[in-house]
């Protein structure tokens, strides 16, 4: 092979390397990406059944409801409005009524979320961010960290 | 007044790293030999220092001395002793100040092991990374001072987040800080390469062991904080595609694919500018995971305070580090003599496809973690990018790197033989498909298991398949086999076992498919079958601990009715914080493990529970073990070996006395 063979040879490679890499990216970007929501975002959006989503908020006074085994239902609220979430599973240690929560799954037809990961925050000080901005949205914001 | 004292010489400190930082590089570029000298002394004298300061800290902590606010917010007059000495670097303002210490440290150390370096190289690696100091000592004094005092001292601290309260914050933070800051060296080195417009192959020869060290640390760090996740976030998994860390992966790809360019310009003087690319890009990796996981942007157990201000300080410290690195690099790297071309075929060859695909892989990471930043950022529009996306665009491109690792190895510098190496990896192979097989008859289970098991038998085979035919090409006696096992260079030895190590990580997540799972409700006196074990709960109870209440579950394993094992997963509840924690109960059996994690308390004393059978999940850590040691072993080679390295009159000679691999 002469000099510039080589050369290209290494071009070639390397370009379909990185030609290979993004290509991977965009497709897996197209298709594995979660959008979040607050319940008031959700609420304007129309959302296709069976579409994942992410909703933070708080966790609605007096709307926990324990079902058959695991099966919670609860809604989540940003004050304005509220979504529906559904969830069959362990909750996170610091989930309760009036805490902020960050839940995610596929929206069903009758509006409700099917939630197949339930996030609570870490203590008392962390809150989930996108709960902490959504709740700033609406101005019923009253933990630290506003201005500093 | 001790405290005072630490603060002080910290300030002090950042005074001596200004002087570290300006007296050798002008001493270098005047030729002034006192004055490149002056950055030994600066440097050793700064490490004294931080040292004193970290001292300082630690005292603070153990004497619980709460007129200090970090003592305060962040420890509790009940916190064992062991958490008092970690707790110091379980939170922004103490981690900080051991990043330092650590930069500090590898200060001293390059001072120490550098007495064969050319005067001016070593005098502007001081440089540099005395500057890497000024930058870091300005960001604690500035923004996160942990000397800070309370007028008021309460009578008790607010006790450290129940999640760090682990074993595990003793280990993981200052391996992974090592690593992290070890990368550091190689930065400099690249950096002062590019002042002093010199590199050659004995550059390389110099960077390589600290380079090797710090992606050693690394490995371990990434792994220790695999398995701490694994076991205290109660999901059972080892990895989560979490931004903090994809932030230690991505300098672990780079630092990984810089240690094999390093060798090939070792070797053959051959990607010389890339490999200085490489060094900045490492160490640049690094310094965005220190800003992802301390400036706020994510969240995560890592964050441990959000402040503005500490965030653009830091995004501000990675500009100047990645944009000055990177300027210099556009000026100086034309200038540079470019190393010679080869034939894609070769050793040479198949390193720089291991580089391709190891940046590509690190690109990928980059983008997915940096993406829902950068969207939110510009649109306000919040997405999350998680597992689906990593799996989906990192396996494409590990499988053919795997595939080629045992080739690499096998073919020789200069012009390598495709054909001959594909002969003599036919055992590995054979190997491979018999474990393929074997796991397919005796597990059965998904495809992408059985694939990946045989992809990883192969890597492991594959990376002593050149160790085996060059102590025994053809049948040869044991004794001779031993005699040409130990002239083998020790860096040899040290390739397989990273590789091996590799492939047994590899079989630990293949067996992730042979698993089994449960959600389950538990009484005293009922069973669970999980895999090959029965679960039977024996009692549910609350105990007491030393700054903790909870609630145990004991439950015995059997298998076919014999206990083998008993375990106790609880709850606690942490008085301080009004928090609680899982803590999984875990048995070890053979290499495989029953993982136990508690839900809530649910009416009648029953209680939820996570129950997994993992099969050879050990193997994962035990894999990253074994990468280290082989790391460790190429370190102990003598043409390794820190300061060994020499400059151009012997390395004729070295070369002619090293065999032909």
């Amino acid at each position: 092979m002469t000099r510039k063979q080589r050369r290209l040879a290494f071009v070639v490679g390397a370009l379909a390397a990185i030609g290979a890499a993004v290509g991977l990216s965009m497709f897996a970007l197209r298709d594995n990406i979660v959008f979040f929501y607050s319940p008031t975002e959700l609420a304007a959006k129309e959302i296709k059944p069976g579409v994942r989503v992410r909703i933070g908020g708080l966790v609605k006074e007096g709307s926990l409801v324990k079902g058959q085994g695991r099966a919670v239902a609860f809604a989540v609220t940003d004050t304005a409005k509220d979504v529906k979430v559904a969830y069959d599973g362990i909750l996170p240690d610091l989930f309760r009524e009036g805490q902020g929560v960050v839940a995610e799954g596929p929206m069903s037809a009758d509006g409700v979320l099917r939630a197949d990961n339930v996030l609570a925050k870490h203590d008392e000080k962390y809150m989930p961010r996108e709960v902490a901005d959504a709740l700033k949205k609406q101005g019923v914001w009253q933990g630290e960290g506003e201005k500093k | 007044m001790i405290v005072e004292l630490g603060h002080y010489a910290l300030v002090l400190a950042l005074a001596l790293a200004l002087v570290q930082f300006v007296a050798p590089i002008v001493g270098a570029r005047r030729g002034d030999e006192a004055l490149m000298a002056t950055g030994a002394s600066a440097a050793l004298g700064q490490f004294a220092l931080v040292t004193f300061a970290y001292g300082a800290l630690t005292y603070a902590h153990l004497v619980s001395d709460f007129s200090v606010v970090n003592v305060v917010e962040h420890s509790h007059t009940l916190k064992p002793l062991i958490y008092k000495i970690s707790g110091v670097w379980g939170n922004h303002e103490g981690s900080m100040l051991l990043w330092d210490l650590i930069l500090a440290l590898c200060g001293a150390a390059v001072v120490a092991f550098s007495a064969n370096l050319p005067r001016d190289l070593r005098a502007n690696v001081l440089g540099v990374q005395g500057l890497i100091s000024v930058a870091f000592l300005a960001f604690i004094l500035f923004t996160s001072n942990p000397f800070a005092r309370l007028a008021n001292p309460p009578l008790e601290g607010a006790d450290l987040n129940p999640i760090l309260q682990d074993p595990g914050l003793a280990i993981h933070p200052p391996l992974l800080y090592v690593g992290y800051v070890g990368y550091s060296v190689a930065f400099s080195f690249a950096a002062a390469a590019l002042i002093g417009g010199r590199i050659d192959a004995a550059w390389a020869r110099f960077v390589r062991p600290w380079t090797l060290i710090a992606w050693i640390f690394l490995t371990l760090g990434i792994a220790m904080g695999s398995y701490w996740a694994y076991y205290t976030l109660g999901w059972g998994g080892f990895w989560f595609w979490d931004p903090v860390e994809n932030a230690s992966l991505m300098p672990w790809l780079a630092g990984t694919a810089l240690l094999h360019s390093a060798s090939v310009m070792e070797k053959r003087e051959a990607l010389k500018i890339w490999t200085i690319f490489l060094a900045i890009l490492a160490f640049s990796l690094s310094l965005l995971g220190t800003f992802l996981v301390r400036s706020g942007v994510l969240t995560s157990v890592h964050s441990f305070a959000s402040d503005p201000t500490r965030g653009v300080f830091i995004l501000a410290i990675l500009v100047v580090f990645i944009g000055g690195a990177l300027a210099l690099f556009a000026s100086r790297a034309g200038a540079l003599a470019g190393g010679g071309l080869f034939a894609p075929v070769s050793r040479e060859g198949a390193l720089v496809l291991n580089n391709l695909l190891l940046t590509a892989a690190c690109a990928t990471v980059l983008v997915g973690t940096l993406y829902p930043l950068a969207l939110e950022a510009f649109t306000g529009e919040k997405i999350s990018v998680g597992a689906p996306f990593f799996n989906m665009t990192i396996l494409p491109i590990a499988a053919p790197l795997f595939l080629a690792m045992p080739f690499g190895q096998q073919l020789a510098w200069k012009r390598g033989d495709l054909l001959g190496a594909a002969q003599r990896l036919v055992v590995a192979v054979g190997l491979s498909l018999a474990v393929a097989l074997a796991a397919l008859a005796l597990r059965g289970g998904p495809a992408l298991s059985i694939l990946l098991a045989g992809l990883a038998a192969f890597v492991f085979f594959g990376g002593f398949a050149e160790i085996a035919q060059r102590i025994a090409p053809r049948r040869t006696q044991l004794s001779v086999m031993l005699a040409r096992a130990r002239g083998l260079p020790l860096s040899a030895w040290g390739t397989a076992f990273a590789h091996a190590g590799l492939g047994v990580t590899l079989i630990g997540i293949a067996a992730i498919g042979w698993g089994d799972e449960k959600v389950a409700t538990l009484k005293i006196g009922q069973q669970f079958d999980i895999g090959p074990y029965r679960v039977v709960v024996t009692e549910v109870a609350p105990r007491t601990g030393p700054n903790y209440t909870e609630t145990v579950a004991r439950m015995d394993v059997r298998e076919d009715g014999r206990l083998v094992a008993v375990i106790e997963p609880s709850k606690r509840a942490f008085q301080a914080r009004r928090m609680s924690r899982t803590e999984a109960g875990i048995a070890t059996m053979g290499l495989g493990q029953i993982y136990v994690a508690l839900g809530d308390q649910v009416e009648g004393g029953a209680i939820d529970a996570r129950l997994y059978w993992k099969p050879l999940v050990t193997l994962i850590w035990i894999g990253a073990l074994i990468m280290s040691f082989g790391g460790l072993v190429s370190l102990a080679d003598r043409r390794l070996r820190i300061g060994v390295a020499r400059r151009a009159p012997r390395r004729k000679e070295m070369a002619g006395a090293l065999p032909a691999e």
